[in-house]
């Protein structure tokens, strides 16, 4: 499969007042046609931050894009002008956001916000907008579609405004299509029927997904590949069976052992990751997992290892010590 | 464990919240049946898990249970007293023995008292320690937990969202109650401070011998911690079983749904389930369907489920489901 995304390097930095967060410290990954990539982080390890800076979402300031490449098709969208990154951002890659509470216009129609990339990319009329809008509504499964496109988000429920959400963001059929944690706001019920249909319009469309979240299990059945994140780096980057299996990254072991399974029946005290994450007040000079990780070593406090390639096909971790044997590499 | 004793019993419990039209002269035109008669015991030192989907009553269940709503009707019978009928004083002393713990560790303290006074007002408002011993309680209190006792003269703000939740812990704890009401006590926390706070509170249970009503949307957190799970569905629960049995032999179609739609955290299991996928969205508690709650989203549903209301019977020992057939748990995973 061809290559759609390469990400090089990226890093950004947020200005505050009490100093300059280092939110995203050289991040680089790349993403196949049709590949799902799941990125999974706790909250602030930048994993959302990443994605946005890739599109140039980020607030600035006072956030900035300090160093990177992110080649789309050969082009670098953080060099490209405005107007260049606008004919690419929901056309060709798309993002759904995660709170479909909020993330809609209140004052505007479902069917009008719908159909508003298609209208901007497309310079299509309203009548065909609107009608395209219908079709991608029944696809993501809203009854009565062309009924509902006169009504306002809150006459949705949080379950169908966040497909209403989902066929915003196909319909321009993009080639990469970000979720950022388009289910963590819905019950479990509703987050399955979202999964289902996100798996179903992969297998009819083809495109790439991204899907970025704080929950393992989601990212089981879905991912084909997984980027583990942790205080701005990617610390493990892995096929989503072996990194489930044969998790290398002493975080990445820990998070699995912190979940409860529910297909188990002896009872098993949850490994709890002691300490807190870290605040980036600072490019980390060595392994920012260090303060909180069992295996922690000298040459942890000094060095920050990077991705390195460990046993199985596209299995890298970014650790000096190897939790099997509990000595370095 | 020996012969179970009962430490609070719920019987039929209902909690209406009116709905009211007009401004000057306000009249009911409706009501919001958050509880709508929901029944079961509470065991001394055991877990309840209390689950269900966003406003199927969960949260209003246990405010009830601790009269922080009163009742529409029904009883809760703490050690031989009913709550609903307690008022004032006694209400007041009975209150030392329920505590909760409540769900968003940033709402839930007030950013204007440190942490000493925040832990310590429980004991000054029961009059149970003062002074130098509160403050020697509050220290305590404060290890117990796993954080430093000097952390007293600090503010919230100055805390992370998993430590905050250990300071509510705390604060929980002061009065030596009998039970807590535990509502999504992690459910704002990030995974890996998760699993610190729910071993905190089992290990409190088992050296301090409490009692919890575990309040959650997390299925797999449940099973983990509770001893008996009861699911929730639209105010009134639809089934009560042990933790190993509920999820073995699921009987009621909403329980059997919702398990099959939690996530696992495994590949090689992900691959090869079925999801039983629910159609539609819960019904407004306003206006709930007739007969069984669960039929306008039930595949099995039939012309009875909209006639009549199931019962909540008991299958098999200490398994109560509330409906008409007996649907056999095929749970798609194991």
């Amino acid at each position: 499969m061809a290559e759609l995304l390469k990400v090089e390097g990226l890093e950004t930095h947020f200005q505050t007042r009490e100093g300059v967060i280092h939110a995203v410290n050289g991040v680089s990954f790349n993403l196949k046609e049709g590949e799902t990539l799941g990125i999974v982080g706790e909250s602030g390890c930048g994993k959302s931050v990443s994605m946005m800076s890739m599109l140039r979402l980020i607030p600035s300031p006072p956030g900035k894009v300090v160093a990177g490449k992110a080649l789309f098709e050969g082009n670098d969208l953080l060099t490209m002008n405005d107007e260049q990154i606008r004919n690419i951002r929901g056309a060709k890659i798309s993002v759904v956001f995660q709170d479909p509470m909020t993330s809609f216009n209140p004052v505007l129609t479902i069917g009008d916000q719908v159909a508003e990339p298609y209208r901007v990319h497309h310079k299509a009329g309203k009548k065909e907008a609107l009608d395209r809008a219908v079709k991608y509504l029944e696809l993501v499964g809203i009854p009565n579609a062309r009924e509902r496109l006169s009504d306002y988000p809150h006459q949705f429920s949080g379950g169908m405004r966040q497909r209403a959400m989902i066929a915003m963001g196909l319909i321009c059929e993009p080639q990469i299509l970000i979720a950022d944690e388009p289910t963590t706001a819905l019950d479990v019920t509703i987050q399955a029927q979202i999964i289902e249909l996100v798996k179903r319009l992969r297998d009819e469309l083809g495109m790439a997904i991204i899907w970025i979240t704080h929950d393992l299990g989601i990212i089981a059945g879905l991912a084909d590949r997984v980027n583990v994140m942790y205080g701005g780096h990617i610390i493990e980057t892995a096929p989503v069976k072996d990194i489930y299996k044969n998790p290398q990254h002493p975080y990445t072991i820990g998070l699995l052992g912190s979940l409860p399974r529910m297909d188990e029946t002896e009872y098993r005290r949850l490994t709890s990751i002691d300490g807190l994450p870290p605040i980036l007040l600072e490019k980390p000079s060595y392994c920012p997992f260090e303060p909180r990780c069992r295996y922690a070593k000298e040459r942890c406090r000094k060095e920050n290892p990077g991705l390195k390639q460990v046993e199985g096909d596209g299995h890298f971790t970014a650790c000096w010590v190897n939790p099997k044997t509990g000595k370095e590499y | 464990m020996t012969e179970k004793q009962v430490l609070l019993k719920v019987e039929n419990l209902y909690k209406h919240f009116p709905i009211k039209k007009g401004i000057i002269f306000s009249r009911q035109t409706g009501a919001v049946h958050a509880v709508d008669g929901i029944s079961f015991n509470i065991y001394n030192g055991e877990t309840l898990g209390l689950v269900g989907e966003s406003g199927c009553g969960k949260s209003t269940t246990g405010r009830t249970i601790l009269q922080l709503y009163r009742p529409t009707s029904g009883s809760v019978f703490f050690e031989g007293d009913d709550l609903a009928k307690l008022k004032g004083e006694n209400l007041r002393r009975k209150r030392r023995d329920l505590q909760m713990i409540f769900q968003d560790p940033y709402a839930s303290l007030n950013p204007r008292m440190t942490v000493g006074q925040i832990i310590g007002e429980p004991m000054e408002i029961h009059g149970t320690y003062k002074g130098a011993a509160q403050t020697k309680r509050v220290q305590d209190l404060l290890q117990l937990v796993g954080l430093n006792g000097a952390f007293a003269n600090r503010y919230p703000h100055e805390f992370s969202g998993g430590q905050r939740q250990r300071i509510g812990v705390a604060r929980a704890l002061a009065l030596e109650p009998k039970l807590i009401v535990c509502d999504e006590p992690i459910s704002a926390l990030d995974v890996s401070i998760q699993a610190q706070v729910v071993n905190l509170l089992e290990d409190l249970q088992s050296t301090l011998g409490l009692t919890y009503l575990f309040i959650a949307h997390d299925l797999s957190m449940v099973r983990h911690i509770s001893d008996r799970i009861a699911v929730m569905y639209l105010g009134i629960i639809v089934e009560l079983a042990d933790r190993n049995e509920l999820y073995a032999n699921p009987r009621h179609p909403y329980t059997q749904a919702l398990l099959s739609a939690v996530p696992y955290p495994d590949p090689f299991v992900e691959e090869k389930r079925k999801r039983i996928i629910l159609e539609g969205d819960v019904p407004s508690p306003v206006n709930p369907p007739s007969g069984c709650r669960f039929r306008t989203r039930c595949q099995y549903a039939k012309e009875i489920c909209a006639e009549e209301k199931p019962a909540f019977r008991e299958i098999s020992k200490d398994h109560f489901v509330a409906c008409h057939f007996d649907i056999s748990g095929q749970q798609s995973a194991s």
